[in-house]
C-alpha cells in the first residue's frame, strides 16, 4: 500500500485529508509542522506528501527545500495544499520541486485529479452515463 | 410532478434538441428545472409546464439548455488528449504538410474546457506548427454557456479539476479567486451555437471532430443519423473523438474503431490505409487564429 504524509497543524483538515487519501488507498501518516514532517521522513520516506503552507515551528516552503536536499528527498510526490492561492506562491513553491499544487478549499474530486496528474493514482475510470 | 407534466417535458426536450430521456428521469428534471423555475418566479414544474404549453418560446430555450448542460472540465478523461498529440496530431502534421492547416470542431465544447484544452495542446506542440493554422470551432446548443467558454472566465474549483498546476501557471491569468485563459488561448477558439439535429454543411469540412458525452442523450436512430452526417463533414482521412462510454459499433458502419485507442475512430477505409489529404473547404467563420 502506498503511503502519504499529511502535513497541517488543523486537525480537521488532516482528518478530512486522511479520509480522502484513505479512499484512494494510502496508508496515512500525519505531521503537524515542517519539522515533525522532516523526522517522519527521514525515518521512512512516503510515496506522496500533502502539504500545508503556512505552519509553526517550519514552514511548508521550508520542509520542502530540506527534503529535497536529503539523500532519497526527490522521491517523493509532494502536492502542497494551502489557502496561499496566488500566482507568486504556486510559481515558488513549483521552482523548489512541488509536483502540484491544491488550493484550499479542496474536495476529494480535486486530490484524485491531482494525485493522478502526478501519476501517484491511476486514472479513474470514467463513470457509465 | 404529474406524469402527464413528465411526458410533455420528454416530448418537448426530444423535439428541441433530440435529449432522449428514459421514463425514470423525473428527478433530473427536477433537479435541473426547480432553479429555472425559481429564477422565472414560479413555484413548482408545473407552472413552467403550464407557461409551456401557453407557448413562451424563450422558456422552451432555457428548459432545453438547462437540460443539455453538461459537466465537463479541463482535459476530462485525459486520454483522449493523449491521443491528440500522440497519435492525431503526429499523422495530421504528415498528411497536411503541404496544406499546414487542420480544422477541430468540438461539437458540445460546453463551458470552453475541452476546446481550450486542445488550444493548450496546440501551443505545447510549439514550433512544429508553426506556419500552419490551426482552426477550433466550438459549438453548442446553450448560447448561455457558449457565453461562459466565450469569456474563459473559471472559478478555482475548476481549474483544479484536470488541469496541470504548470499549465495554470502558463495559460491563466488570475484575479482575484477567478481564473482567466490568455487571450492569445482564446483567440485559438470560435464560437458558435449549433443544435447537432441540424445541417452540419454550413460548418465546413473537419479534419478532427471531439463529440464527446453529448451522444449519449440521444436515441439510437438520432444517433446513426449524427454518425452518418459526421462523416459527410469529415475528411476521408480525418479523426473522431467519442466519450469514454460511447462507440460507434453496433449503430453504424461509416466509422471504425482505431486500433489500440479507446475513444477514437476513423472514417471507414481509412483504417490501416494510407492518409491521403482531401479538399477541405474553409467556411466563413471568421479568421482562424494564426499560430
Amino acid at each position: 500500500m502506498r503511503t502519504c504524509l499529511v502535513v497541517d497543524d488543523s486537525s480537521v483538515v488532516r482528518k478530512i485529508a486522511r479520509r480522502i487519501l484513505e479512499e484512494l488507498d494510502f496508508q496515512i501518516i500525519e505531521a503537524e509542522d515542517g519539522e515533525k514532517a522532516l523526522e517522519a521522513c527521514k525515518q521512512n520516506l512516503p510515496d506522496a506528501i500533502l502539504l500545508d503552507w503556512n505552519m509553526p515551528v517550519m514552514d511548508g516552503y521550508e520542509f520542502l527545500g530540506n527534503l529535497r536536499s536529503m539523500p532519497g528527498g526527490s522521491q517523493p510526490k509532494v502536492v502542497f495544499c494551502t489557502t496561499e492561492n496566488d500566482i507568486d506562491h504556486i510559481s515558488r513553491a513549483l521552482h523548489a520541486g512541488a509536483n502540484e499544487y491544491i488550493m484550499k478549499p479542496f474536495d476529494k474530486d480535486i486530490v484524485a485529479a491531482k494525485f493522478q496528474e502526478v501519476g501517484l493514482i491511476d486514472q479513474m475510470l470514467p463513470a457509465s452515463a | 410532478m404529474n406524469q402527464a407534466d413528465y411526458e410533455y417535458l420528454r416530448k418537448l426536450l426530444k423535439d428541441h434538441s433530440g435529449l432522449d430521456l428514459s421514463a425514470d428521469k423525473q428527478y433530473l428534471i427536477e433537479s435541473r428545472l426547480l432553479p429555472l423555475a425559481r429564477k422565472s418566479g414560479l413555484s413548482d414544474i408545473s407552472e413552467v409546464v403550464q407557461k409551456l404549453r401557453g407557448g413562451s418560446s424563450s422558456l422552451v430555450t432555457q428548459v432545453v439548455e438547462a437540460m443539455t448542460t453538461n459537466e465537463t472540465f479541463f482535459f476530462r478523461d485525459k486520454a483522449p488528449f493523449d491521443h491528440f498529440r500522440d497519435s492525431i496530431m503526429p499523422e495530421i502534421l504528415k498528411a497536411r504538410a503541404n496544406r499546414k492547416a487542420v480544422r477541430i470542431w468540438c461539437a458540445a465544447g460546453s463551458t470552453g474546457q475541452e476546446p481550450y484544452s486542445l488550444a493548450m495542446c496546440v501551443k505545447e506542440m510549439g514550433a512544429r506548427l508553426n506556419g500552419w493554422r490551426v482552426e477550433i470551432l466550438a459549438t453548442d446548443i446553450s448560447q448561455e454557456v457558449l457565453e461562459k467558454s466565450k469569456a474563459g472566465v473559471y472559478s478555482q474549483f475548476e481549474v483544479q479539476r484536470g488541469l496541470p498546476i504548470q499549465m495554470l501557471v502558463k495559460y491563466f491569468k488570475q484575479n482575484g479567486d477567478l481564473w482567466q485563459i490568455n487571450s492569445d488561448i482564446r483567440a485559438m477558439v470560435q464560437h458558435r451555437k449549433f443544435n447537432l439535429l441540424h445541417d452540419f454543411p454550413q460548418l465546413g469540412t473537419f479534419d478532427i471532430v471531439f463529440c464527446r458525452n453529448v451522444l449519449i442523450y440521444f436515441d439510437q436512430d438520432a444517433k446513426i443519423n449524427i454518425f452518418a452526417r459526421l462523416a459527410k463533414a469529415m475528411e476521408p482521412d480525418g479523426f473522431l473523438v467519442l466519450g469514454a462510454a460511447e462507440t460507434v459499433v453496433g449503430l453504424t458502419d461509416v466509422f471504425k474503431p482505431f486500433p489500440d485507442r479507446r475513444g477514437l475512430y476513423r472514417p471507414s477505409g481509412m483504417v490501416g490505409a494510407s492518409a491521403k489529404a482531401g479538399s477541405t473547404t474553409w467556411p466563413k467563420l471568421s479568421a482562424a487564429a494564426g499560430l
